[in-house]
């Protein structure tokens, strides 16, 4: 029954256009960056390389398919959230708000199987929309920019990474990346079990993530003790692929961190859901 | 013999906050019948459905469906059981054998997809089948509803407000619906209504609910004394036939309603002979109709 419930609500969010949003915006931003970066990217990287030109000597395409997949990931991993919470929002809210709940809650079926059917559709939505930012971030770059090493401005300075021990890299990052958007999912959809509309648990998504990332970056001791907690704080960590060398330790963490997150969410959900009066 | 349960509900009792929102409902329902669930507005009909289908958590009392507790079988007692709870709601995104598709998968049953498109031609929708449910009327939407509430052939039928928001052809055609599936498919099927004269039409056993309690329950037929009746006559001298009437026949009730109008309670069968006499006493007969019982029973159950 889980499998079948699982397909209906593949089902349903293919068949939504909002589910395409998403996708749309996300060809059209990156298609955005990717033209701003063939029309200005040399300038861009020239201005940022300026600084170490007095000790270091570049050589090569600076510009290539690696920096245009770092710039995309680094930009839009801030933005997608919403794109997610879009639709994962809506899954368990919309259907209080269509009236279909009512229908699918008496049938066969376990409310813990609804949830998690919607648990996995979500997933599978959030791994569609991640595949797609990896397809459309590496292969369309390098196939406008072509390939060459990877120059990376951390914290602790200028990282370049030669080409050979990129990809790798970016495979993981984008696991990780994946991590960080299933929390967002998972939370969205745990707050849809809460509302009985579609765009509360959207905009709560949002005003969480917000207010997290405010807490992460002020410089305040009083919050220093939940910082290391919060989601929004480790949803950058798929960047620490880029350092040399991996901090494996720190990534290991945040996995475990936002794995709790996920498990913890999905936990709060079936049990709201396994109580909840269903009088819509 | 004995005839099978179907429903047992006992002592059933749900509180929202303060307000007691069914208060030591009890019932029972037969297999095969046509159960009237009557009640006023907030009387607890919808909320003792959502408890029949798991969808609001009882605060005390027992349910028992087709023997079993609901409870504990909760999955196979939900697969036998086909519902429409208020307005029926689908994927407006979905056509119309989308969203049947979607039902049936989880319906505990095999459903093909051919027995679908049975489905939707038996419900009258067969030509709308590809159609989004966007587009779909109040009525086409209820008949989609009862399609999808027989698509795993339940024993058992629960219908809340059916006829709600449904245009008078609607009304009949839902009704019409009803009938085919007792006489023809020989279901059980519970029937929360507003619509009295309905009930008095299609349903054999009854219980009226009122203040989340349940009033009176039996058949239909017991209730109503089906051996008398009230039936309204129209005529040219209302007084007069009131009094050459109560002469004659000595009815249980009987009064002039105006002019030309009265209206008597009387045993069916003195009927025929009833209107014999005034039209031999010079009386000129215009109409002779019943009236309908139940709204009258219902009407002194609530009150009282």
């Amino acid at each position: 029954m889980l499998l079948k419930n699982t397909y209906n609500e593949f089902i349903k969010i293919v068949s939504k256009p909002r589910s395409y949003l998403g996708l749309g915006a996300l060809t059209i931003l990156i298609g955005i960056i990717i033209f701003a970066m063939k029309a200005d990217g040399e300038s861009m990287v020239s201005f940022v390389t300026a600084s170490f030109e007095q000790t270091l000597s570049f050589n090569g395409k600076l510009v290539n398919g690696n920096l245009i997949a770092f710039i995309i990931l680094q930009m839009l991993v801030v933005h997608i959230p919403l794109l997610i919470a879009l639709v994962t929002g809506d899954l368990i809210s919309g259907e209080a708000a269509m009236g279909t709940i009512r229908m699918l809650a008496s049938k066969p079926i376990s409310r813990t199987q609804i949830v998690l059917s919607k648990f996995i559709a979500g997933a599978i939505y959030t791994l569609v929309i991640t595949l797609w930012l990896g397809f459309l971030s590496l292969f369309v770059s390098h196939l406008v920019f072509g390939s060459g090493d990877l120059m990376v401005l951390n914290s602790d300075g200028l990282v370049i990474l030669p080409e050979a021990d990129i990809l790798w890299r970016f495979g993981l990052a984008f696991c990780v990346a994946y991590l960080s958007l299933l929390t967002v999912a998972t939370l969205s959809i745990c707050l849809s079990a809460f509302a009985e509309n579609s765009i509360g648990p959207i905009v709560s998504t949002m005003a969480i993530i917000i207010v997290f990332t405010i807490i992460g970056s002020l410089d305040v001791s009083v919050f220093d003790s939940i910082k290391p907690y919060l989601f929004t704080t480790h949803m950058a960590s798929w960047r620490s692929f880029f350092e040399q060398p991996v901090p494996f330790d720190e990534i290991m963490n945040s996995i475990i961190i936002l794995l709790t997150h996920i498990v913890l969410l999905v936990g709060i959900t079936l049990i709201k859901f396994n109580k909840k009066d269903i009088t819509s | 013999m004995e005839q099978q349960t179907i429903i047992k509900v006992r002592n059933l009792s749900k509180k929202f906050g303060s307000f007691e929102a069914v208060k030591n409902v009890s019932f029972t329902v037969n297999k095969g019948d046509v159960f009237g669930f009557l009640g006023p507005n907030g009387a607890g009909k919808s909320t003792t459905i959502r408890c029949l289908l798991s969808l609001i958590s009882p605060d005390s009392g027992s349910i028992e469906l087709f023997d079993k507790s609901l409870t504990k079988h909760r999955s196979e007692i939900l697969g036998n059981i086909g519902s429409i709870i208020e307005k029926p709601d689908f994927y407006k995104y979905l056509s119309a054998q989308k969203n049947l598709e979607i039902f049936a998968r989880i319906s505990g049953a095999s459903v093909s997809k051919k027995e679908i498109l049975e489905m939707l031609d038996f419900v009258g929708l067969g030509d709308r089948a590809k159609h989004k449910v966007k587009g779909f009327s109040h009525g086409m939407k209820q008949r989609l509803g009862i399609a999808q509430t027989l698509l795993h052939k339940p024993e058992l039928i629960i219908l809340d407000e059916p006829t709600t928001g449904l245009d008078p052809q609607g009304i009949i055609e839902i009704r019409n619906l009803i009938l085919r599936l007792k006489n023809e498919q020989q279901k059980t099927i519970l029937l929360s209504s507003h619509q009295l004269s309905e009930i008095e039409l299609i349903a054999n056993r009854m219980v009226i609910i009122n203040q989340g309690r349940s009033l009176v329950e039996g058949s239909v037929d017991e209730l109503l004394n089906s051996e008398e009746t009230v039936v309204r006559i129209e005529v040219d001298r209302s007084e007069s036939a009131v009094q050459f009437l109560q002469a004659k026949f000595n009815p249980q009730e009987i009064s002039a309603i105006s002019p030309t109008e009265l209206e008597v309670f009387i045993s069916k069968k003195l009927v025929p002979n009833l209107t014999k006499e005034l039209v031999l006493a010079g009386f000129a007969v215009h109409s002779i109709e019943p009236k309908r019982k139940l709204e009258d029973y219902f009407i002194k159950t609530i009150q009282s």
